[in-house]
C-alpha cells in the first residue's frame, strides 16, 4: 500500500517537474512547480516528517510561489524566450543531464553502500512537532538564530536593490 | 516500507531535470524556479537519510535549506525586478552585460 502510494506521488512529482522545464508559459511553469512541491510534501509524509510536510507546502507551495507568481504577473515575462543564443546548448544539457542521473542511478541502485542498503530505522517519531522543536532549539540553537539575521539581510537586501534602482530612473529623466 | 535508495534515486531524477531546466531554459524566473526544483530534491534525500538513521538531524538541516530559499528567492526577486526596470526583458541570453 505505501509502496503503491509511494510510486504514484514519485510519478506525478516527476511529471511535474519535467512538465514545469518543458512548459513554455511562465505562470504554467509556477503552477507545475506547485504541484511538484505538493507531491514531495506527500512523500514528507510517507518518510514519517510530519511537520516538515506541513511547512513545505505553507513556505514554498505558498509564500515562494505566491512570490515568483507575482513577479511573472508584474513583469509580464510570461513568454520571456523567443531568442534563443545558443541554440547547440539544448541538446547538450540533455546528454550531460542523461549521463549524471545514470552515474547517480550507479552510485545509489547499482553499488551496495550500507549507508542506504539497510533497512530504514523504524522511529515514526522522529519528525513529529516536538522532536524536531526539541533539537531546533537545544542542539541547534545558534543557527537558529543566525538564520533569522539571514532573514534581516534578506528583506533589507530586497528593499535596498529596489530603492536604488528607482533613485537611479529619477536621476536618468 | 519503502526503501531508502528509492527516495535517493527520485531525488536524484529531479535533481536533474532542475539541472536540465537552468541549462536549456533562457526565461531568468523558469531558470530561478528550477534551481528552487533542485534545493527541493536536495531537502528530499535529506529527510529520506534522516528516516534511514531514525535521527532528526536531516529534517533540522531541511528547515534550514528552505529558510535560505526562501530568503534567496527574495533576493534574487529583486534583482529580477531590478534588471527588467533597466533593460526590458528576463532572457537571460540578452542580459550579458554588468552595465545597467
Amino acid at each position: 500500500m505505501e509502496f503503491v502510494l509511494f510510486l504514484i506521488t514519485a510519478f506525478i512529482t516527476i511529471g511535474a517537474a519535467a512538465a514545469m522545464v518543458l512548459s513554455h508559459n511562465a505562470v504554467h511553469s509556477a503552477l507545475w512547480l506547485v504541484l511538484n512541491f505538493f507531491g514531495v510534501a506527500v512523500l514528507y509524509l510517507l518518510l514519517n516528517a510530519p511537520f516538515l510536510a506541513m511547512v513545505q507546502i505553507t513556505v514554498y507551495a505558498g509564500a515562494i510561489m505566491v512570490l515568483f507568481l507575482f513577479v511573472i504577473m508584474l513583469l509580464g515575462s510570461e513568454k520571456g524566450e523567443e531568442v534563443n543564443g545558443l541554440p547547440w546548448q539544448t541538446p547538450v544539457a540533455l546528454v550531460l543531464g542523461l549521463v549524471l542521473v545514470s552515474i547517480a542511478g550507479y552510485a545509489i541502485l547499482g553499488a551496495d553502500s550500507p549507508a542506504i542498503a539497510a533497512a530504514p530505522a523504524t522511529d515514526t517519531q522522529i519528525g513529529a512537532a516536538e522532536a524536531v522543536a526539541n533539537s531546533l532549539f537545544s542542539t541547534y540553537l545558534l543557527p537558529f538564530e543566525i538564520t533569522s539575521v539571514l532573514l534581516l539581510v534578506a528583506l533589507i537586501g530586497a528593499v535596498v536593490l529596489t530603492i536604488k534602482s528607482r533613485e537611479r530612473e529619477g536621476a536618468r529623466t | 516500507m519503502v526503501p531508502t535508495d528509492y527516495y535517493v534515486m527520485l531525488s536524484a531524477i529531479l535533481f536533474t531535470i532542475g539541472v536540465i531546466g537552468v541549462l536549456t531554459r533562457r526565461n531568468a524566473l523558469v531558470v530561478f524556479m528550477s534551481v528552487e526544483l533542485m534545493l527541493n530534491s536536495a531537502n528530499l534525500a535529506l529527510v529520506a537519510f534522516s528516516r534511514q538513521w531514525g535521527h532528526v538531524d536531516g529534517q533540522i538541516l531541511t528547515f534550514f535549506v528552505i529558510t535560505v530559499a526562501a530568503a534567496e528567492v527574495a533576493v534574487g526577486l529583486a534583482l529580477l525586478v531590478g534588471i527588467f526596470r533597466t533593460r526590458r526583458t528576463t532572457n537571460v541570453d540578452e542580459v550579458n552585460t554588468m552595465r545597467g
